[in-house]
């Protein structure tokens, strides 16, 4: 092969354009790709701005998250009274399906996203993440997913359990579009969510500002990373689940399908080891903000940053060994069950370590009780009451009269709205004034916080003992005279008190973005970098990268030695580079829908047109399209200057 | 801004087009490549681990009522060929990226066709094969009659499928440096697509002996 010499040589420059030549086209020609001063309405829809995402993941995930109390309230009332027929035995099924699968894909997973969106770039001191219109893919594939499932409440909801179990799931006893809709819109929420981890995984590790070592990442940061792992390694599984059970359903394949030698345990085995990983994918977030709010609010440094850090990524290590502790029940064999008790007990050793330091962090602090700060304060109880029920279940013989009955239901809401979404909200109190400008009204919060607090209680607690009498899961009525009347009235009463608390918060975020009182770029006198940002930040984060010398570089900044005070960062001469804005992250989205939608209506009426698998080839070819147009188009650019330089 | 010399990758100081710094020296696509082929290995790790525990818990293959030994219907010899065939589609494609980095685009192209072939060669025998097998006068091996051929073709074909995005994307690659806007930083572009096919190429080394072979032991 010829040594060197080039017989075409490759020219330097990647063809940039300087900003007076013409703004390149989109869609061959057809539109303009977006540039500055354009609609507001294509702006939202085009851009890739990470903040932008960042606010959109979070819009669209209180309103799953109310979609889902709504379901929640039905199940409620349907079980207010013994032998109720507030909804048939079917919508029932229909209803916790949806409920589940939506508060854990469509509310608390993009709640997270919102926030590793917006918060994470800012804590690295980045202006954007790696790969922005893959992030903005990410987003609309998300909404693509959520309408989908949503969609199946017009046709048919699925009605197996947002773990949906084959054979129950398979196309003999599940033989409408209720199960397909629910298996497309699963795939196409996890592309969403692995495409967003790659970006994060890469953001991360490779765009901290100078001086940001690893062991000066925020703890959120971090849990953003681990979670980031989890969910490209633990998302394959259920992805391969989903394809068989797909291809068992319409292609006549006999995965979980035992007369021809398919086995339904193969089932559950995929599915937990994608679920059990899935949980910390949900909680490992929450615990990064618990972990950023009350250093705040304690005026002291986290306590333990090296194990906190440590600790959540054993938890994310472990959280691969567990998964059969959903199975103690199904007999898997003596060994197997003792194995998977002993991984169980063991994790909770790290999770025990996290909430010695958080205890430690406030131990000696000088506390204000804010609303952020009671939402994580909340969280620490409530998720050690959810964590000790956990513990109670990681004992088989245990476990064996708990799994199935209201006690788990208790546990998992335990360590899901009193730990997850509580963590959720303390981050939302905590963040608006940086990403709105504007400080959430403190009495208001506190009245909603405590509407909540109260109503969950309320809801939950009762249900341990309802789990303990033996009351079952996932039964639509239940008999007058087993002694489990007065709880379930009672529970009732709380979730409706818990849907107003729910609700004023809601209200009251929207309302602070629209009306709320402005404030300073540093409201809480906080600690990490995020703070050193304007209100909202501008569209480049910051004028100018700052040198990191310290953990907690803000509080460092404010109180700290003179060696540990940020560098000002180099300036920007020719200007700050911003990614373009583009159509086909959308487009893209748009084409993974109709695959999704062609697929569950494979061999079915679609609207009057008897359709067989044409949306599918059509809404393929638009997202090829658009994966080929978004590579030719490249991420181009315009420059900023900012005035304060 | 200089041409590209022929032994010289030149570095490029005003940073933000070019590969721009990175904390941990991997440009930013390659890091994301080599996360995503993490990601891809527990797909196939799935995939595989399926077959396996289906070939342990139903060891005999029931064709129309026969327990038919799977070895009749494999072409052991034509596999073992494609594989090779595979292998060589590696040794091309590794060809390529050598050749892009001394900036000899026309070797390049070269390598990139053969690439192109070899994996286009494979995707033909499996095609051929799995006709044969599915229309085996003897006993046909189908996606539906057995367990073995659910799990069989899943595996094979989602493998196959993933050749079929790195032909099509190597093959835009050929198409693209006859651009004038192919420059430097798409040799570090095709390196990222030879990670990818690299990466499908090693899950065919572990499908063949735990699919394939291992019928004959």
């Amino acid at each position: 092969m010829a040594n060197g010499t080039s017989t075409t040589s490759i020219p330097h420059h990647s063809g940039h354009q300087s900003e007076d030549e013409k703004p390149q086209r989109s869609f061959f020609g057809l539109v303009q790709r977006p540039q500055q001063g354009c609609h507001p309405i294509v702006d939202w829809l085009t851009t890739v701005d990470h903040k932008k995402i960042g606010i959109m993941y979070g819009g669209f995930a209180l309103l799953f998250l109310l979609v889902g109390g709504v379901e929640a309230l039905m199940i409620r009332a349907q079980l207010f009274l013994p032998e109720n027929d507030f909804v048939s035995a079917r919508l029932y099924n229909q209803l916790f399906t949806m409920h589940g699968t939506t508060m854990i894909f469509l509310a608390v997973m993009p709640l997270n996203a919102a926030f590793f969106n917006y918060m994470m770039i800012l804590q690295i001191g980045a202006r954007d993440v790696a790969f922005p219109r893959l992030n903005a893919f990410s987003l609309w594939t998300f909404v693509a997913g959520a309408v989908l499932i949503n969609l199946s409440w017009f046709w048919e909801a699925f009605h197996g359990g947002w773990f949906g179990y084959a054979p129950l799931s398979g196309k003999d006893y599940n033989p409408g579009m209720g199960a397909d809709f629910w298996i497309l819109s699963l795939q196409i929420l996890g592309v969403a969510s692995l495409a967003a981890s790659f970006n994060f995984i890469t953001t991360i590790l490779n765009m901290r500002a100078p001086g940001m070592k690893m062991m000066r990442l925020p703890v959120f940061t971090w849990m953003t990373l681990i979670t980031s792992f989890l969910i490209i390694l633990a998302f394959p599984a259920i992805t391969i689940a989903l394809l068989e059970l797909m291809f068992d359903r319409h292609f006549g394949t006999h995965f979980f399908d035992a007369t021809f030698g398919g086995r339904p345990i193969l089932w559950q085995h995929l599915f937990w080891i994608f679920g059990h990983p899935e949980v910390y994918i949900l909680i490992l977030p929450a615990m990064g903000i618990v972990s950023e709010v009350l250093p705040t609010f304690s005026r002291k440094p986290l306590f333990g940053y090296p194990l906190i850090v440590m600790s959540g990524a054993f938890i994310g290590f472990l959280g691969f060994a567990v998964w059969s502790h959903h199975m103690f029940t199904v007999g898997l064999g003596v060994v197997a069950t003792t194995a998977f008790a002993l991984m169980t007990m063991l994790i909770a050793i790290p999770t025990g370590v996290k909430i010695f330091n958080w205890i430690g962090t406030l131990w000696g602090g000088k506390i204000r009780f804010t609303t952020p700060m009671l939402y994580s304060l909340g969280f620490i109880w409530m998720f050690m009451m959810g964590g000790f029920t956990g513990i109670m279940h990681s004992s088989v013989p245990v476990d064996h009269q708990q799994q199935d009955s209201y006690f788990v239901v208790a546990h998992f809401h335990y360590v899901l709205i009193g730990g997850a979404l509580f963590a959720l909200f303390s981050g939302i109190y905590y963040w608006m004034p940086k990403m709105s400008g504007k400080l959430m009204h403190e009495t208001w919060g506190k009245v909603s916080f405590w509407i909540m607090f109260f109503g969950f209680n309320l809801a939950f607690f009762p249900m341990h003992l309802l789990g303990m009498t033996g009351m079952p899961r996932r039964t639509h009525s239940y008999l007058g005279d087993m002694g489990w009347n007065e709880w379930n009235a009672w529970s009732t009463v709380g979730a409706l008190i818990l849907g107003v608390g729910i609700g004023s918060a809601v209200v009251q975020i929207v309302y602070t973005w629209a009306r709320g009182e402005k404030c300073g770029k540093d409201p809480w006198d906080a600690r990490t970098l995020e703070w050193a940002t304007e209100n909202p930040p501008k569209d480049y984060n910051f004028a100018r990268i700052p040198e990191i010398n310290a953990r907690d570089q803000v509080w460092a900044d404010k109180y700290g030695k003179p060696e540990e005070k940020s560098g000002p960062g180099e300036s920007e001469p020719h200007g700050i580079h911003m990614p373009d804005r583009s159509w086909y992250p959308l487009s893209a989205s748009f084409g993974l829908f109709m695959v999704g939608l062609g697929f569950v209506f494979h061999k079915q009426n679609f609207l009057g047109w008897d359709h067989n698998l044409e949306m599918a080839f059509i809404g393929g070819g638009i997202l090829l399209l658009s994966v080929y147009l978004w590579a030719l188009e490249g991420p181009r650019g315009y420059h900023i200057h900012p005035e304060e330089d | 801004m200089s041409e590209a010399t022929a032994t010289s990758l030149s570095h490029d100081d005003d940073g933000d087009h070019h590969e721009a710094a990175t904390n941990t020296g991997i440009p930013n696509k390659k890091l994301a490549m080599w996360a995503f082929l993490a990601s891809d290995c527990m797909f196939f790790g799935t995939l595989i681990s399926t077959h396996l525990i289906y070939r342990r818990v139903n060891p005999d293959v029931v064709i129309d009522g026969n327990v038919v030994p799977v070895t009749t219907i494999f072409d052991i010899e034509l596999t073992s060929a494609s594989t090779f065939i595979l292998l060589m589609s590696s040794l091309t494609m590794a060809l390529t990226v050598s050749a892009m980095h001394k900036h000899n685009v026309k070797a390049a192209r070269w390598f990139l066709l053969s690439t192109i072939f070899f994996g286009g060669l494979f995707l033909g025998a499996q095609v051929y094969e799995f006709n044969h097998f599915v229309h085996n006068e003897a006993h046909p091996l189908t996606l539906t009659n057995t367990i073995f051929g659910s799990t069989f073709y899943l595996l094979t074909g989602t493998h196959g499928v993933h050749v079929l995005i790195g032909i099509l994307w190597l093959a835009s690659w050929y198409i693209y440096s006859f651009s004038p806007k192919f420059n430097e930083e798409n040799v570090m572009d095709i390196e990222v697509t030879g990670l990818y096919w690299h990466f499908v190429d090693i899950v065919w080394i572990l499908i063949f002996p735990l699919v394939y072979i291992l019928e004959y032991i």
